[in-house]
């Protein structure tokens, strides 16, 4: 058996083409040059990420600097930071923060408890998914701050509110994707099972399940970025008195733009911690997944 | 409440008198019809498969080589007719199935192991059992890799051995294999049809298999059935009763030059007429 299998196509590292020995044509070449050149590659493309943000930040001070933006309107790089670390190192700012993390991560929790199972359920039965995909694709597709007034009316200036209409968007968008998932699950592994002697139940458990959880993932990484926005939208324009965007709104108020800066970046930073880390939970349960 | 008075009788024809296969025949096919899109694909199509043969399914392209036997593997539903393995329906029958397309066939969630023996797992071995069997399976297929892996990081032949593993864990009465080998390279080609021969001599399996390459089609077959453009008819059934093991002299042999050569005039009739 072993001599039929394929060697892997893992390919061994090759040598670097000549070009870098040109960076230093004084040195003469010895055994550890070909290594030399190759970190030195590796280093700079791992840095490469960082010249974005690096150039941003450039671009923003000398803005501020030859004072092309009044400093009222936008604050040094520096000091923005200064105050987005001293506020998150225990400052009123980390409050804010906790708050609209916590708000995010139950309207996440009760959309993802509720919307799973149900898009699941709803996929494994085409024809109840197709009799409420309409209603389902229409409030995907409405803005859900357009229907914060209607929650206002139900659930009252509270956060409950905020809680409620982040959880609203977030489980459309889960509920939605993961009945796809099982719709469009490879119907070979569903016939598979079946030609095993899988039962209904079986093939439900074994293969649907399984086949709907990459799909699944992807709705929960973009529930969760909806259920950031929503919750900072509710904390901005329904009586909060906390969380990011009660921050943001009030610091613009008192032209306290550092302090907004800071809350603004407090608030990406959060949703981009939490994409990234959805995609490594993706990566690691969905190990399968693109191969 | 209203009864109707001098409804229509509708009188339907008696069934025919079903009519069992000569002796040793395993699956019994009678009256088998499925349309597609309107067109007939088989009609009251009659078929007898012996038992504890290979039989290769050969026709021209688009007569529904793979759409029989996943009728009769129960995978593709039938407008009407009837199957019977050994006088049972598909439901009181244990089969195994071997896909072309190994990749969507696993499932890459369970370990390769966790596979093999997931049909025992249905049918509710204890794990003694399980272990039993998967030792039996592992010998007799002389594996060289590990199991342990999942399907995903086993190469294509590696992951066709692991699928025809499954479809026999649990000792199916009947094998289907459709087009096993075609998205296999040559070698393995080579490979997984000498273990499936030597299954077959150990367990006496019947198994049904499509193939599109004729020479392979006789080399494992005990019967190849060539069948006519749609509306799908038995052309003709060939015996070809060379002794196991055959090997790469078989090839070459008489018997099996002329059968090959015969499907071969047969299987032109079919596509020009």
């Amino acid at each position: 058996m072993g001599t039929a299998t394929p060697t892997p196509a893992t390919t061994p590292p090759t040598m670097p083409a000549p070009a870098p020995a040109v960076a230093r044509p004084w040195q003469a070449p010895t055994a550890q040059a070909p290594q030399a050149p190759r970190r030195f590659a590796s280093s700079a493309s791992a840095a490469l990420p960082f010249a974005g943000p690096l150039l941003l930040f450039i671009v923003w001070d000398l803005v501020v600097r030859v004072g092309w933006v009044k400093p009222i309107l936008l604050p040094a790089p520096a000091d923005t930071l200064a105050t987005l670390i001293t506020g998150l190192a225990g400052g009123a700012l980390l409050g804010d923060f906790l708050t609209t993390v916590w708000r995010t991560v139950q309207a996440f929790v009760i959309a993802a408890v509720l919307g799973v199972p149900l898009g699941v359920l709803l996929g494994s039965q085409e024809r109840a998914y197709r009799s409420v995909e309409f209603l389902i694709d229409f409030f995907r597709s409405t803005p859900s701050s357009a229907l914060i007034p209607l929650f206002l009316m139900i659930f009252g200036v509270s956060d409950v509110n905020k809680i409620a209409i982040a959880a609203f968007g977030a489980w459309l968008i889960v509920v939605f994707n993961s009945a796809y998932g099982v719709i469009n699950a490879r119907k070979q592994r569903v016939m598979a099972a079946q030609v095993m002697g899988a039962s209904r139940w079986q093939t439900f458990r074994d293969v649907l399940i399984w086949e709907s959880l990459q799909p699944s993932f992807v709705g929960l990484r973009s529930a969760v970025s909806m259920a950031l926005v929503i919750v900072i939208v509710a904390e901005m324009f329904i009586g909060a008195d906390s969380g990011l965007g009660h921050r943001i709104i009030n610091s613009q108020q008192v032209m306290n733009v550092r302090d907004m800066y800071a809350s603004i970046l407090a608030a990406g930073a959060l949703g981009y911690v939490l994409n990234i880390s959805f995609l490594l939970a993706e990566r690691r349960i969905v190990h399968w997944s693109g191969r | 409440m209203s009864v109707v008075v001098n409804a229509p009788v509708f009188a339907d024809l008696p069934a025919p008198a079903f009519r069992p296969g000569p002796a040793g025949t395993h699956i019994t096919i009678r009256g088998l019809t499925k349309y597609f899109a309107g067109w007939p694909l088989y009609e009251n199509f009659d078929l007898d498969i012996p038992k504890g043969k290979i039989v290769s399914v050969f026709g021209p392209n688009g007569c529904g080589k793979s759409t029989l036997i996943n009728m009769i593997a129960g995978l593709v539903p039938i407008d009407s007719g009837e199957v019977l393995f050994d006088g049972k329906s598909l439901k009181d029958t244990q089969i195994g199935y071997v896909f072309q397309n190994y990749r969507e066939a696993l499932f890459p969630w369970m370990r390769t192991l966790d596979n093999i023996a997931y049909p025992l797992k249905l049918q509710g071995c204890s794990k003694a059992e399980v272990d039993r069997r998967m030792e039996e399976l592992v010998a007799s297929f002389d594996v060289k890799f590990d199991l342990r892996r999942y399907p995903y990081e086993l190469s294509g032949g590696q992951q066709q051995t692991a699928s025809i593993m499954r479809a026999l864990a649990p000792r199916p009465e009947v094998l289907f294999l459709d087009e096993p080998f075609s998205a296999l390279d040559f070698e393995m080609t080579l490979f997984i049809r000498e273990k499936l021969q030597e299954v077959f001599m150990q367990t006496g399996t019947t198994m049904l298999l499509v193939s599109h390459d004729l020479e392979e089609a006789v080399y494992l077959a005990d019967e190849v059935l060539l069948l006519t453009k749609r509306p799908t008819r038995v052309a003709e059934i060939l015996r070809y009763d060379a002794p196991r093991p055959r090997t790469v002299d078989t090839l070459s042999e008489p018997d099996f030059v002329s059968t090959r050569r015969r499907s071969l005039e047969i299987f032109q009739r079919e596509v020009r007429r």
